[in-house]
């Protein structure tokens, strides 16, 4: 426990000596969010300087091995971090599918030379990944996928297309499930393959979202040439991996019910106002602000208790798909909750005043929290079956 | 009565629909978003709907209109939900005729219901001054000057106010904001000298706009109805609008409900229609119940703002609770039942989730109506 004290004491006072003034306020936008890549996009130097930092210690993966560029800190110092970063305002220096995804799944299934290759420049943020799960046949029922890679000795050939690849156009690589045996049942023949974005014969066409923006894509491969070495694991055994990395992007996605956010009554007190007594002035919103707040708050220690469960080896397989579920529909619900809290002044789309619709548009997209990454429908379906075991699910 | 549509208010609606569908479809509101149109709707369409008797669905004959009454004008407001068309129906046809029929005097009638029935104008109600829907709570001063009143203050979600040629304009004479008391009515043309006009462009398409009032002068006969005592008549014609709308949102619920459902019988997925789900089935046959139960509100309200309307103010704020908690019920069901095509501009399911969380909050959300309930009902 001294120990820890220790460790708590020097992180403190090394974030106060690192973390730019900047980069300890609430994110605002979508440009207050970092990803990193080939050609990486700041807002400022803040934002530069602060992955740059996290990068070089690790701290960006903190419980990755310090072999492959991470923090190497166990789970209690992982916390420490984690809390400090909280109490101080520190942001995320670094949001990417490299970190929430691929890594764990490299980590548990690569080989030592592509850990080595693909793990540190995802700790500093210098590639970018997306990642081609499913295709417009194949969303719920994944494992029905279709693209093809033909073992063409030295290389695979891939052709077919993806859809609602997110940041297709601006990833430097795709981890990607491809189909290498046409003709053992659907879960058997599919392998795990990473390729660069730039190989030819790789195009994307982004698809415009309800929120007006359009940040993913259907994306397109014809006769792509990917090396040999660059599939994970075990030819035509790509399904165990790419189960394992769903439920690392199901607990990313939970987290998004956490309360990492400006309080929603804040909002409702500045377009809804205070009665004489100081409490909001719309009794039923008040009641639906405190309900949502109570199921936060208890979320937020539910899934710490799972990451302290997982580290014990005591939690099931599928919990996952509890979080996943719970995290997002509460998402949904605090943005629901939000836009009664903005009133007509959360209404409109582009002006100034309402920075061009931040609220609607981030209402919109929250709508997705329970279809991507496996609908809340499939996350229900996962749980009667494998936790609750019941007949015939 | 029965609730339910009588002959005439089925064939009503057969026209409407059919009207509808084949002039003002959701392409239509498509492209006047996206070539950002500058007033919001058609013009065409809407002589188009004055031709059909829509615009002067509220109006007695006498004045050019063709004398139905609510349940009417929630019949084309249905079909106007179920399209999503942008049309000045609700802005002028309903609530600035409501205001001028149950507030105007015979020459403010004889002045401006003809040119409402006949599409000529377009009319807006001005209320509201901050982000919820507050009515009692107007601050925009109107003080006696010379022969008239001086108005001074700011509105904000008026729809259609940006091209209305006559803005009704809730303001307060006596008392505080929060008092129901001290309020009045004003007539005011959309250009008069001291308004300035913002359009806000909604997330819906669909029209509203920033007032502001700066010295605005008006002559006495420019009030409607009693001066001081204008909240019974204000309240009188947000309860038309609110059923109305009610009745719009139904429509919005109705054809999200349609919509999602052809698709859960049109995409499969693991060998099967997704319809066949279970998961899904239930969920259908239960937002169906909900949108069932709205109806029924709906039709009540209406018949009741017929029939007694001094009856009429707490199943006005049952419907209008209801539509708005079951429509979203309905889109959000549509959504996520579409997959990852819910969430595309190509699909119009999204349209319908914009719309409704727009009429949603329009005239009182359902926390605010639920809360009138509360407040008739003593508790
Ligand atoms: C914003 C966003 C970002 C995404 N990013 C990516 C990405 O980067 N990479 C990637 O590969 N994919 C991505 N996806 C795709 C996502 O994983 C799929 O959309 C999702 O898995 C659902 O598939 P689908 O869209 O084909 O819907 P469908 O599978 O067609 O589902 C339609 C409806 O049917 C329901 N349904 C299906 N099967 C069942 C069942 N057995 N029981 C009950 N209900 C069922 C679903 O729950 C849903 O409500 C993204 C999606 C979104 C919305």
């Amino acid at each position: 426990m001294a120990d820890l004290e220790t460790f708590r004491a020097e992180t403190r006072a090394w974030l106060e000596a690192n973390c730019p003034a900047e980069m300890r306020t609430p994110t605002e936008d979508e440009e207050d969010t970092v990803w990193g890549g080939r050609n990486p996009t700041f807002r400022n130097d803040a934002q530069r300087v602060w992955l740059e930092r996290m990068g070089a210690k690790g701290w960006t993966a903190p419980e990755w091995p310090a072999a492959y560029g991470g923090g190497g800190l166990s789970r209690d110092e992982a916390k420490i971090l984690a809390g400090e970063m909280r109490d101080l305002g520190c942001r995320s220096p670094l949001s990417s599918f490299g970190l929430w995804m691929l890594g764990p799944a490299l980590l548990k299934y690569g080989s030592e030379e592509q850990k080595k290759k693909y793990l540190p420049p995802i700790v500093r943020g210098e590639i970018r990944w997306c990642q081609g799960y499913s295709e417009p046949g194949a969303g719920s029922d994944l494992a029905s996928l279709q693209t093809r890679a033909e073992d063409r000795g030295d290389h695979f050939l891939v052709n077919g297309s993806k859809i609602w690849t997110s940041y297709a156009d601006k990833a430097d690589w795709i981890f990607c499930l491809v189909r290498t045996d046409p003709k053992a049942p659907k879960h058997e023949g599919i392998s795990f393959l990473l390729f660069d974005m730039a190989s030819p014969g790789v195009s994307t066409q982004p698809i415009l979202l309800i929120s007006g923006k359009s940040p993913f894509c259907q994306t397109f491969f014809d006769d792509v040439k990917v090396p040999k070495d660059q599939l994970v694991g075990i030819p035509n055994k790509g399904w165990e991996i790419a189960k394992y990395l769903l439920t690392h992007e199901r607990n990313s996605i939970s987290s998004m019910g956490g309360r990492a956010h400006r309080p929603v009554h804040e909002v409702a007190a500045a377009h809804v106002g205070l009665n004489d007594q100081g409490l909001l002035d719309d009794n039923l919103l008040r009641g639906q602000i405190a309900r949502l707040e109570v199921d936060e708050i208890a979320f937020e220690f539910a899934m710490e208790r799972a990451g302290d469960m997982a580290k014990r080896g005591e939690i099931h397989g599928a919990y996952s798909s509890l979080l996943k579920y719970y995290g997002s529909e509460l998402n949904k619900r605090r943005h629901e909750t939000l836009m009664a809290s903005g009133g007509s002044d959360a209404l409109e789309w582009e002006s100034d005043r309402s920075e061009h619709g931040a609220a609607p548009r981030a209402w919109l997209r929250t709508k997705a929290n329970s279809i991507e990454g496996g609908t809340s429908e499939v996350q229900l379906n996962i749980l009667a079956k494998r936790i609750l075991e019941l007949p015939g699910a | 009565m029965a609730l339910v549509l009588n002959d005439e208010q089925t064939m009503l609606r057969d026209t409407a629909r059919s009207f509808l569908a084949s002039e003002a479809p959701v392409a239509a509101l498509r492209q006047l978003r996206d070539a950002n149109v500058a007033d919001g709707f058609s013009r065409e369409l809407w002589k188009q709907f004055a031709g059909m008797g829509f615009a002067g669905v509220l109006i007695p004959e006498d004045f050019g209109g063709v004398g139905l009454g609510h349940v009417e004008a929630g019949v084309v407001a249905e079909e106007i939900g179920r399209n999503l068309a942008a049309t000045p129906f609700l802005s002028t046809a309903v609530l600035t005729a409501s205001a001028l029929l149950n507030g105007g005097s015979d020459a403010q009638k004889a002045a401006w219901l003809p040119k409402i029935a006949g599409g000529e104008i377009i009319g807006a109600l001005a209320v509201d001054e901050g982000a919820k829907h507050r009515p009692e709570k107007t601050a925009l001063q109107a003080t006696r000057t010379g022969n008239g009143f001086t108005l001074n203050g700011a509105k904000t979600f008026v729809v259609d106010g940006h091209v209305a040629d006559l803005l009704v304009v809730a303001a307060r004479t006596s008392g505080q904001p929060g008092e129901t008391q001290g309020l009045t009515l004003f007539l005011v043309a959309g250009d008069a000298g001291g308004v300035s006009r913002e359009r806000t462009v909604m997330v819906d398409a669909h029209n509203a706009a920033r007032v502001n009032f700066d010295n605005v002068q008006v002559d006495a006969d420019a009030a409607l109805g009693p001066v001081d005592g204008g909240y019974e008549l204000l309240e009188r014609v947000l309860n038309v609008g609110r059923a109305v709308l009610a009745a719009e949102l139904s429509g919005v619920g109705g054809q999200a409900f349609d919509i999602a459902q052809a698709y859960v019988k049109e995409r499969s997925q693991f060998g099967r229609i997704i319809g066949e789900f279970q998961a899904l089935q239930h969920r259908s046959a239960h937002l169906f119940s909900e949108l069932e139960v709205t109806r029924a509100a709906v039709i009540k309200a209406l018949q009741t703002l017929d029939a007694s309307p001094e009856k009429a103010a707490t199943i006005v704020a049952v419907a209008k609770a209801r539509a708005g908690a079951s429509t979203e019920l309905a889109v959000q069901e549509g959504v996520q039942m579409h997959g990852g095509n819910g969430m595309t501009d190509a699909f119009d399911i999204g349209l319908y989730m914009k719309r409704a969380r727009v009429a949603q909050e329009l005239l009182g959300d359902s926390n605010f109506h639920a809360d009138r309930l509360a407040r008739a009902n003593g508790y």
